[in-house]
């Protein structure tokens, strides 16, 4: 029988399967602070020990300062946490990348760039975007705490199969377009639930094309339609970006390896549940409306009168936006670029691209918080750093920040930011903080005009 | 886990659809190391105005409405993956959610952790509204055995699904990892098959 790649991912990490529920082994499980301690309690309750430790990797990201790293964290809470997860790592032999470590970052960032994350395997994190990683051509989704204890317990996770859909993208994207238009463009037309109960693959000429930063762009926001993860076929791009990483299997091991991974992608002619086609030249650069990803909009449209959602009018409401009202000329307050969506390096070259020489407007706050301290290193290694600094731009140390606002990376109340991460619930950025989404060339765009723009007009 | 067989109780409308999880627990309370305490801070940001003060607007600030039934509007708990939303749902003394469609990964947590997603057709989740908004005081029975939500004193019995397993998950107070450490051996020799490159 044919089969997706999803199911030859899936089949080959199944253990056994029971009442419709299936064992699934898990071969690499990374944890950050926020959802580990109350896993690393539980299965101290029980009394047993990690199943196996050498197969998780830890790194604090979602709730650590992005200034002064070396320096003790200040807020007390934040402070407890981390040093829970580092007691908790110590006591349980697990390898953490910790607050300076030249691999720490946010956890999605730090997976591929070390290699960690490859095909073939099935990786968890107990974060939804760890969509990110099926970039790869891997098994990987989000999972919650008690999952997170699961593994933990016993390197398994008890899961009901989910269907597949493969998502299809084909032509070349036009200038000024990128990935993250892309997948907000494919949100936007299937909905913030549309993809729920899914596996997403995503095919395509428009797919092939991208390098794997921006593929990991588009699994990264799979969730965001509420799918339970995203995968792209690997291909040579795949193994040249995984050669020699620091993880990465070297020697007979590497050729093995690539043997085997030519052996995933979806055999012509296997049947997914659903299937969705797009053209990219359908797609111009986007920006989100409302307080859900579904709520998107090309540069060149007006917030529409009705969407099908619920949500809509309040949406409306706490942005401040009108029906039929055009965001092209609003001014914003706040740039936020980062977030395991778009910080990698492609991402601060290209808003370093589209700064240099330029200024930000006055009255605009632009923060970039790389993804990782690797991306960090690189960004100041290539300069950079002082086209952002001259450009009014601050660059920070690495970590979630402002995506979601539990550190002090916040977005005051009632003010706009356009940011490149993936979600613009209500008080996701602060209390009150208004988020349009895009990517980072709008955001960068959005900087130095101190308005939304359409960066096309610009470049 | 505690055994979950039968409950009967008045429930609160939560009449809004796409409910995200940063609305029921938002990230800045996400600090803590233990599971308890959450509840505290269900739908924070909805319960208070800016400045502390009670939204009085709010239906859980409203007195006419209390149980352990929580009815929400379609696709509930879309958003992030914390099972922190479940444990403050749980925590504030809910015990079922009802809704017309839950998002995945909420319904997955909800499950793990002993609450009990009540997913109804359309039609019947709007009957259940009506009958709350005409008496607050309506009361419901869950019935896990018979997977039925019964209106009481009225013809209304809608069935729901749960898996089997998870039915007796929910009966005899256990969960899935007592159940994946009874199979201990069988991991063992599955992890004994991986080739080394991968
Ligand atoms: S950057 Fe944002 S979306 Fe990504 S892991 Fe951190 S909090 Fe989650």
């Amino acid at each position: 029988m044919q089969k997706t790649l999803f199911d030859k991912l899936w089949d080959s990490h199944l253990v056994k399967s029971i009442d419709g529920l299936d064992v699934l082994y898990i071969d690499r499980h990374l944890i950050h602070e926020v959802t580990s301690p109350q896993a690393f309690a539980g299965i101290e309750k029980r009394g047993i020990a990690l199943a196996n430790p050498s197969k998780t990797i830890a790194t604090p990201d979602h709730n650590v300062p992005t200034k002064n790293q070396h320096l003790p964290i200040s807020d007390p809470l934040s402070k407890f946490q981390v040093e829970t997860l580092r007691q908790n790592c110590e006591k349980h032999q697990v390898e953490i990348f910790d607050l300076g470590h030249p691999q720490h970052g946010i956890v999605h960032i730090i997976g591929p760039e070390n290699g960690i994350t490859r095909p073939g395997l099935s990786m968890v994190c107990g974060d939804s975007h760890t969509s990110t990683h099926g970039a790869f051509g891997c098994l990987a989704f989000g999972i919650g705490t008690s999952q997170v204890e699961q593994v933990f317990a016993s390197q398994c996770l008890l899961m009901k199969r989910p269907k597949t859909m493969r998502i299809t993208v084909n032509g070349e994207l036009s200038k000024g377009v990128t990935s993250k238009d892309v997948i907000l463009y494919i949100i936007s037309q299937l909905t913030a639930a549309g993809g729920t109960g899914y596996f997403i693959e995503y095919a395509g000429s428009t797919i092939e094309a991208m390098s794997m930063e921006a593929r990991m762009t588009i699994c990264n926001m799979s969730i965001e339609m509420g799918a339970r993860g995203g995968m792209i076929a690997p291909d040579q791009k795949t193994y040249n970006y995984l050669k020699d990483r620091t993880y990465s299997p070297k020697g007979k091991d590497w050729d093995e390896a690539v043997t085997y991974w030519e052996t995933l992608p979806s055999d012509a002619g296997a049947i997914f549940d659903r299937e969705e086609r797009f053209l990219a030249a359908d797609i111009h650069p986007m920006i989100t409306f409302g307080t859900n990803p579904g709520m998107g909009m090309n540069i060149g449209q007006a917030v529409p009168e009705t969407v099908d959602d619920a949500g809509f009018d309040k949406s409306l409401v706490y942005m401040d936006l009108q029906k039929g009202e055009r965001l092209e000329g609003k001014t914003i307050q706040h740039v936020f670029i980062g977030s395991c969506t778009n910080g990698r390096i492609e991402d601060l070259r290209a808003v370093a691209d589209y700064v240099k020489g330029k200024q930000k407007a006055e009255h605009i706050t632009a923060m970039i918080v790389p993804g990782s301290k690797q991306v960090e290193l690189m960004a100041r290694a290539e300069g950079l750093d002082k086209i952002f600094t001259a450009s009014g731009f601050e660059l920070r140390e690495p970590g979630c920040s402002a995506c979601l606002g539990m550190n002090e990376d916040k977005v005051p109340a009632h003010e706009y930011c356009v940011s490149t991460s993936n979600r613009n619930f209500e008080g996701r950025q602060g209390q009150g903080a208004r988020t349009i989404l895009a990517s980072p060339l709008m955001a960068a765009a959005a900087a130095i005009s101190g308005k939304i723009v359409d960066v096309r007009k610009f470049i | 886990m505690d055994i979950f067989t039968q409950i009967t109780s008045r429930a609160v409308p939560l009449h809004i659809e796409d409910v995200d999880t940063d609305q029921i627990i938002p990230a800045r309370f996400l600090k803590a190391t233990t599971r308890e305490g959450f509840g505290e801070n269900l739908f924070r940001d909805w319960r208070y105005k800016k400045d502390e003060i009670l939204n009085a607007d709010f239906v859980l600030n409203n007195p006419l409405y209390s149980g352990e039934i929580l009815v929400a509007g379609h696709n509930f708990g879309c958003g992030s993956s914390r099972e922190h939303a479940a444990w403050a749902i749980s925590d504030f003394g809910f015990k079922v959610v009802v809704s017309s469609f839950f998002a995945d990964i909420f319904k997955g947590n909800a499950l793990n952790t002993g609450l009990l997603p009540v997913q109804l057709e359309t039609q019947q989740l709007a009957i259940v509204f009506e009958h709350m908004s005409k008496d607050p005081d309506t009361e419901f029975i869950v019935d896990i055995e018979t997977q039925t939500f019964k209106i009481k004193n009225t013809d209304h019995s809608f069935s729901f699904e749960i898996s089997k397993y998870k039915k007796e998950c929910f009966q005899n107070g256990f969960d899935d990892i007592d159940f994946l450490l009874s199979l201990k051996d069988e991991i063992k020799s599955f992890e004994a098959k991986i080739p080394a490159f991968l």
